[in-house]
């Protein structure tokens, strides 16, 4: 897999922690591969909206990858439930189903940002330095495929 | 069944099957399936409900799908691997994903539900108005089968997509 420069925590250098949401195993483990690409740790994972409620608590991530199609609750609800408890929560959807009205809907939410699939490591890549803005930092003079 | 609904399909399964398996892909052999459906593999199925309605399969051979899944893995699967069969729905999943989101900007409104493996060798008979549509992608790692069963739910809806 393509290599990317590492994306850390401002605050303290650490890697990114990530909680990675999503019903599909393969879904999981490919994202799981993108992220350590980008010098990210899994702190946990969950295959639906509930469990990934419970994991946010316990694992207290810096970005949550959020699939939207899922059993028992969506990702979207999840969402909103997460935001809801912790404003400050970095939530990114990442979902095949790309059409405006979830964008928006996600967005409304308290996401910040969408992500369809298949995702593409070097669009994921500049979405979580996006999203990570002020509060992470990716080492310099290097950027994806670098 | 209409080419309309059909062609975002074909397209989205194009593009992710190339996208995944990093290699090109061509479509072979479109036929309308008269008989009931016939399992050939590991086969996912994707049900719509809403403005358009029906079940969309991905089957592929038991050899095809450990190729497939192993290159999407970036890595060497055994056949038995779970992995596998969520990986074919994980395809399954994008290629819907990706042909709703065309359809939905044109208009169409629907719920797209997960992935469930279609373990029976043989399916029902498609009826006339929800007739299937087979047709096969040629890849590197061998023979992807898509077989879709759409239907309008509403007559309204008919007409606005040949309008629109």
């Amino acid at each position: 897999m393509e290599q990317f420069a590492p994306v850390t925590r401002s605050e303290d250098g650490q890697p990114v922690r990530y909680l990675i949401v999503d019903d599909s195993v393969f879904a999981r483990k490919n994202l799981a591969r993108m992220v350590e690409s980008f010098g990210g740790q899994v702190a946990g994972e969950a295959g639906d909206g509930v469990t990934a409620i419970s994991e946010y608590d316990r694992v207290t991530p810096d970005i949550v990858l959020m699939d939207i199609t899922m059993p028992q609750m969506e990702g979207i609800e999840a969402a909103e439930k997460i935001v809801r408890e912790h404003p400050d929560a970095r939530i990114v959807m990442v979902s095949s189903v790309g059409y405006q009205e979830n964008i928006v809907a996600a967005l409304q939410r308290g996401a910040r940002h969408f992500v369809q699939k298949p995702v593409k490591p070097e669009v994921l890549y500049e979405v979580i330095k996006y999203v990570m803005r002020d509060d992470g930092a990716a080492a310099r003079g290097a950027g994806a495929g670098a | 069944m209409r080419m309309e609904l059909i062609q975002p399909f074909i397209n989205s399964a194009d593009a992710v099957l190339a996208q995944g398996l990093q290699g090109p892909t061509s479509v072979e052999n479109l036929s309308m399936e008269e008989e009931a459906y016939r399992r050939r593999g590991i086969a996912a199925e994707v049900c719509l409900t809403g403005d358009i309605e029906g079940r969309i399969i991905f089957d592929l051979a038991p050899e095809t799908a450990v190729k497939v899944a192993s290159c999407m893995a970036g890595t060497e699967l055994p056949q038995t691997d779970d992995l596998v069969r969520e990986t074919v729905f994980e395809l399954a999943n994008q290629i819907v994903g990706n042909a709703v989101t065309t359809l939905n900007d044109q208009g169409f409104h629907f719920r797209v539900h997960p992935p469930h493996l279609h373990t029976a060798d043989h399916g029902t008979k498609t009826s006339e108005d929800t007739e299937a549509l087979v047709m096969c992608f040629n890849t590197a790692t061998g023979t992807v089968f898509m077989n879709v069963a759409l239907r309008y739910h509403f007559s309204g809806v008919a007409e606005h997509a040949v309008a629109g």
